[in-house]
């Protein structure tokens, strides 16, 4: 099961179950019926794409916001969390020890729209204290894929 | 005019070219081939051990090491080899470092052979050990291993080529170009043919973390006896895909170990120092790397013998190194044929198994230290020349 794991986390989900099988010693069916339980206990929560819009005509703008927050007596963070990741623009969500306490990635059209939704939405919240908003400037590597790579295969003859 | 043909040395001269690089000459000028030929990793080095190396240089390290490589390094090669085989070695007086594995078994070739001592050698197998041999002034002695026997040395066979002009005798395993391992079984019936001999062994161990299945790696030398007769070579190319620093190390009994020192000394001075640096990190702190690794090498393994068994070709399943080697036999060419044609007609590399020895004819050797997109492009083409010209 790991090793179903480990391939389509390196693929990003975009290997058949037949190559899957065939790179385990499986059978097919066999491979078939893991994932698909593993899909329904949500061991795979999904699959994504790794995209790099600066290659795209779309403008795609990402940031950062560092959340500190009272947290809810009988509910913890989650409640408040949950306010949080329920709007599409919001791509990730994590509770973090540390200097603050929730790790938003938001994505959007512009800059101001970014500014704007955690102005409007974020930051009136009851429970937050305060918001730090940061922008990236470039990504260099997201789920473990560097964005400009272009390792060519520079192996030269040799007698081994 | 030099007349070279006179000043050349005749022994030299008639040291075949290899038939790997005799192939892939041809190779290097065709756009748009496929290979499956290269026999070295496709992985990077792990950027921990590069950096250690570049780090090594900020600091000004760019000197000579002693002859038998740092000290350090050769702590670190001992720690490594107790702590995953269990084997013991004096960091002090046990250890060489050298310029890759095959600067070991060239040293071991000439510290021990002289004219008319036989060496005994498994094959097909890398294609180094001969033309050594021939260089030290030794007769080359080859024992074909085959196909039904997963190309595993036999006691027997060993037995049978025994002289009392035997000294060496080469144990590749895991080997290249087959991919064949030797169980635990497998080598103490080899062990067991050579106690109460003088036989030296060298046990090229260069592929030994590369071992899929459920038997791990066992160096030759920790089997009852046989530590004082054996040379383990081993190095950092495969394990650590570090093939262009050039560094590999050999374990032995000190008296032996003395002697390859002298050869190396006169010949290299010491291994490369940045080399040696890197090489200390990645002994200390890579073996999920190294796992990493192993694993994405065992996917592809299993898709690759999965492709040809499909095909219709027979293929043994290889339980080490990176490499498959389907017998081809069936379409009625020979090696050399059926890797030219293969290259002419759907322009994928192979190397031909008559390259590693005559035992190989009949075989081809694929590695896959490839991704797994360029092996499924190598197979489907593979099999379309199969069927063309199946019999």
């Amino acid at each position: 099961m790991e090793e179903i794991l480990n391939i389509l986390d390196k693929e990003k989900g975009s290997v058949s179950r037949a190559k899957i099988a065939q790179m385990l010693g499986m059978e097919e069916k066999e491979v078939a019926d893991k994932i698909k339980k593993m899909e329904k206990e949500n061991i795979i929560v999904g699959y994504n794409t790794v995209v790099n819009w600066d290659k795209t005509d779309k403008e795609v703008v990402t940031a950062l916001i560092e959340l500190r927050i009272t947290p809810q007596r009988g509910e913890g963070f989650d409640k408040v969390a949950e306010r949080i990741y329920k709007y599409p623009q919001v791509k990730s969500l994590y509770l973090m020890s540390g200097a603050y306490d929730l790790a938003v990635t938001i994505e959007g059209k512009s800059m101001k729209e970014v500014a704007l939704f955690v102005a409007q939405k974020l930051a009136p919240m009851d429970s937050i204290i305060s918001t730090a908003t940061h922008f990236v400037l470039k990504k260099y590597k997201e789920e473990g894929i560097v964005f400009e790579d272009d390792e060519k295969d520079t192996r030269q003859v040799i007698t081994l | 005019m030099m007349d070279y043909d006179k000043i050349v040395s005749p022994v030299v001269s008639a040291l075949p070219p290899s038939g790997i690089r005799k192939f892939f000459d041809i190779v290097a000028e065709m756009e748009d081939a496929i290979s499956l030929g290269v026999g070295e990793p496709d992985f990077t080095t792990p950027w921990a051990i590069r950096e250690a190396g570049i780090y090594s240089l900020e600091k000004g390290q760019t000197h000579y090491t002693a002859n038998a490589g740092l000290m350090e390094l050769r702590e670190e090669i001992c720690n490594y080899n107790e702590r995953k085989y269990g084997v013991t070695y004096n960091p002090k007086s046990e250890v060489l470092v050298t310029v890759g594995g095959s600067e070991a078994i060239d040293l071991l070739i000439r510290s021990i052979i002289s004219a008319g001592d036989e060496v005994l050698i498994p094959e097909p197998c890398f294609v180094c050990y001969k033309p050594c041999t021939i260089m030290a002034g030794g007769v080359a002695v080859p024992i074909e291993t085959k196909e039904e026997d997963e190309f595993r040395l036999l006691p027997e066979q060993l037995k049978a080529k025994i002289t009392d002009k035997t000294k060496l005798l080469i144990l590749p395993y895991p080997n290249n170009p087959t991919g064949g391992v030797m169980s635990k079984a497998d080598m103490e019936a080899i062990a067991e043919v050579l106690r109460g001999t003088d036989i030296m062994v060298l046990s090229d161990e260069i592929y030994g973390e590369l071992r899929y299945g459920d038997e791990k790696h066992i160096p030759f030398s920790a089997f009852e006896g046989m530590r004082e007769r054996t040379i383990v070579v081993n190095g950092f190319s495969k394990t650590f895909a570090m093939t262009g620093w050039r560094l590999g190390y050999a374990l032995g009994p000190e008296k032996i170990i003395k002697l390859m020192t002298k050869v190396h000394q006169y010949g290299i001075m010491s291994a490369p120092t940045t080399a040696q640096f890197a090489a200390i990190e990645a002994l200390k702190s890579c073996d999920n790397d190294v796992e990493e690794m192993r694993r994405e090498y065992n996917y592809r393994r299993r898709y690759i013998v999965d492709g040809f068994r499909a095909m219709g070709l027979s293929c043994f399943e290889p339980l080490g190194a990176f490499y498959v080697f389907p017998c081809i036999k069936s379409t009625g060419m020979t090696s050399e044929e059926f890797c030219q044609n293969l290259l002419q007609e759907e322009k994928v590399a192979v190397v031909p198994g008559n390259a590693f020895g005559e035992s190989g004819e009949g075989f081809i050797r694929c590695s896959y230290a490839y991704s797994i997109e360029n092996i499924q492009e190598a197979l489907k083409r593979i099999e379309r020349f199969v069927k063309k010209h199946s019999k």
